[in-house]
């Protein structure tokens, strides 16, 4: 199923999508290969994986940590890439990572080995709309999705710009500022996504401090997608129990007069 | 003309650009603009001036070093004295600058990074002269090696931030900042220190550190009616060193730009990105930079803490591919040597980051032969380093 669908399916059931993020090769490559398996099964409807970079300026220090770890044991793009490429998570797969190793990889090499790890979609952060030409061309080109930001500082001729580009969905960072668990979502939050909305039908992610399953409800009214990070991250790294942790994000996503049961 | 880069979108030829996340898009757009108008605003640029002029101390002296110059025995040595400017490096035209570009602005909330910590004392001071708030980001590994100037930035009246992730020097302090300005975005702007970053900061440093390279002309001409053969200039991120070419460009003046060979360039122990590097992208440009078969940002090695950094700024990284300036590397012994050797014959303590320059000149001007001039750029002194070069000796 593409990322489309995938929206188009949530749209009719009444449900926001809820995006998990897991850093690939934390704790170990083998451990986040089979987290991404259990995010996918409890409930992640677009999964998205990190590849890890040594100096990952738009993340907080839980998304540093983890990425330090998987840096520190031995994990690449290729190494990260090849392992996706023997699982089926059943789920639209989303890659994020840094210009410098999407680069360095060669980007017709990197479109290729995405596809037959049956990513979908690419996100990368310090990719500004202005640079992206090439990047743009060559992910049309091999079918995926190339996901852009849009901030609470973008002007509106900017998300304009950046909204006509945006392949799949686009992704709103819902502070000023860097990834991580925030208690509370931005008040401005709804205008902004309202001015979005105006200008574009493609739907709209919400990420960025996004932790608990009351925000990810509160999303509901105006986005269609919430992306939550950094909490997965910790909950790994406390050992918590992720398939409940995803299961209780899932259920805050569907109406709740109108949710069918899960078992 | 070399002098019209970069172009409107900051590009140097195939270098530079701006590789930030979307959060800090429209403050580049709004600093770009500010700038423009910065520059052709009457009263800031004469307020610049009388700041350089009687704080700064400008203009710097350019001196003969006779007696270097007879122990080398070949061509004439000029120093441009960068070491007597306040604060005791080229670092302050460049945040004296920027400080009041920020006023100008209307933000007075500054935020800094800093490796050895002289563009930290440098921010600091600006910041104490014009009344602004300011936060320097220093890796944990250099508050440790940088104990005094960790004091003096305080002293000014700056608050240290000491930041414990990845390698814990300049390269993660930089980070840092980044991430605080992106945090901070409305009430802040970052001072960088160094011709590097998104655009437009690699033509905005550029600028205020070109005043080393003008007055040099001038000097030149009204001491020898004429200008130098070559200038040599250490490259860490590369202002010092942009600085002083930038008046050569266009003229038949031969340039040398000289990067920390470290423990040598055949080892992993260096800062050369130029002489060794990779082009990638890191802090906002597309340049030359250190990083490993996976493209992950190594960690380097100099003595000298101001040349330590994995990249350099992209205005260096096209003059390299067009072949206008020659980039060497010096290693930290060749530094350690050239620092005692002007200690000793000039009564002249250079920075290690400057006596990197030095090392190579001394080389270029037995190469060149006596009738010929070499203007090395003396970009600060090395007070801050006597512990270091103590415990190498
Ligand atoms: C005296 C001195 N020279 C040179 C440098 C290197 O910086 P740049 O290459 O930007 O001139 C530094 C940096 O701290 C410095 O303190």
């Amino acid at each position: 199923m593409t990322i489309s669908q995938t929206f188009e399916r949530l749209r009719s059931q009444d449900e926001i999508a809820l995006i998990p993020y897991m850093t690939a090769g934390f704790p170990t490559l083998r451990k986040s290969i089979d987290h991404l398996e259990t995010v996918a099964r409890s409930g992640g409807d677009i999964i998205e994986v990190g590849i890890p970079f040594s100096d990952p300026v738009a993340d907080g220090p839980t998304i540093q940590y983890a990425s330090q770890v998987a840096l520190e044991n031995g994990v690449t793009l290729a190494k990260t890439l090849d392992a996706l490429s023997h699982v089926d998570l059943g789920k639209p797969l989303v890659a994020m990572s840094y210009l410098n190793p999407l680069t360095a990889y060669g980007m017709e090499r990197l479109f290729d080995d995405l596809r037959a790890a049956r990513v979908t979609g690419l996100i990368i952060p310090d990719l500004p709309a202005e640079e992206a030409d090439d990047w743009q061309a060559s992910a049309e080109g091999a079918g995926i999705d190339l996901v852009f930001l849009i901030a609470p500082t973008s002007t509106s001729q900017r998300i304009k710009h950046i909204a006509e580009r945006s392949q799949g969905f686009l992704y709103y960072v819902s502070i000023t500022g860097i990834t991580g668990a925030r208690s509370a979502l931005a008040k401005s939050l709804p205008d902004r996504l309202a001015e979005i909305r105006k200008v574009t039908d493609t739907p709209i992610a919400v990420g960025f401090g996004i932790s608990t399953p009351e925000q990810v409800r509160s999303l509901r009214s105006y986005a269609d997608a919430a992306v939550v990070g950094s909490r997965i991250i910790d909950a790994v790294r406390r050992e918590e129990n992720l398939f409940d942790l995803i299961k209780d994000l899932k259920a805050a996503t569907r109406n709740t007069h109108t949710a069918r049961h899960e078992d | 003309m070399q002098t019209a880069l970069p172009d409107n979108r900051g590009y140097f030829g195939a270098f530079g650009g701006r590789y930030v996340p979307e959060t800090l898009m429209s403050a580049l757009y709004e600093l770009d603009d500010a700038y423009q108008r910065f520059k052709h605003d009457g009263p800031s640029q004469v307020r610049l001036k009388s700041l350089l002029d009687t704080f700064v101390g400008r203009p710097t002296p350019l001196y003969f070093a006779e007696r270097l110059t007879a122990h080398v025995g070949g061509a004439r040595i000029l120093l441009k004295r960068e070491d007597l400017a306040h604060t005791g490096a080229h670092k302050i035209n460049n945040a004296v600058g920027q400080v009041l570009l920020a006023n100008f602005m209307g933000k007075s909330r500054i935020i800094a990074e800093t490796g050895a910590g002289q563009h930290g004392v440098a921010t600091a001071t600006a910041c104490a002269l014009l009344g602004c708030e300011c936060h320097v980001y220093m890796g944990s590994e250099d508050t440790k090696r940088q104990r005094m100037n960790v004091f003096r930035m305080e002293l000014l009246g700056a608050s240290v931030i000491s930041v414990d992730s990845g390698s814990k020097t300049l390269k993660d302090a930089i980070n840092e900042a980044i991430r605080d300005w992106v945090t901070n975005v409305g009430t802040t702007h970052y001072v960088i220190g160094s011709v590097v970053g998104p655009h437009p900061y690699p033509m905005m440093v550029r600028d205020f550190q070109s005043v080393i390279g003008s007055e040099s002309v001038v000097q030149c001409l009204a001491c020898y009616e004429q200008l130098p053969d070559a200038v040599v200039a250490c490259v860490g991120g590369g202002s010092n060193a942009i600085g002083i070419f930038h008046a050569f460009l266009d003229e038949e003046v031969e340039l040398y730009g000289v990067e920390a060979g470290g423990k040598g360039l055949h080892t992993p122990d260096h800062a050369a990105p130029l002489a060794s590097g990779s082009v990638g992208v890191l802090h906002g440009a597309r340049s030359y930079l250190m990083a490993d078969d996976d493209a992950q940002v190594l960690s380097t090695h100099s003595v000298s803490a101001g040349l330590d950094y994995p990249g350099v700024g992209p205005e260096h990284a096209y003059l390299k591919d067009s072949g206008r300036v020659q980039y060497f590397a010096a290693d930290d012994q060749e530094a350690l040597e050239a620092l005692s050797l002007l200690s000793r014959i000039e009564g002249i303590i250079p920075a290690l980051e400057s006596a990197h320059a030095l090392a190579y000149a001394i080389q270029l001007a037995k190469r060149l032969g006596k009738e010929r001039t070499v203007l090395v750029n003396l970009s600060g002194r090395g007070d801050k380093d006597l512990d270091i070069v103590r415990n190498a000796v």
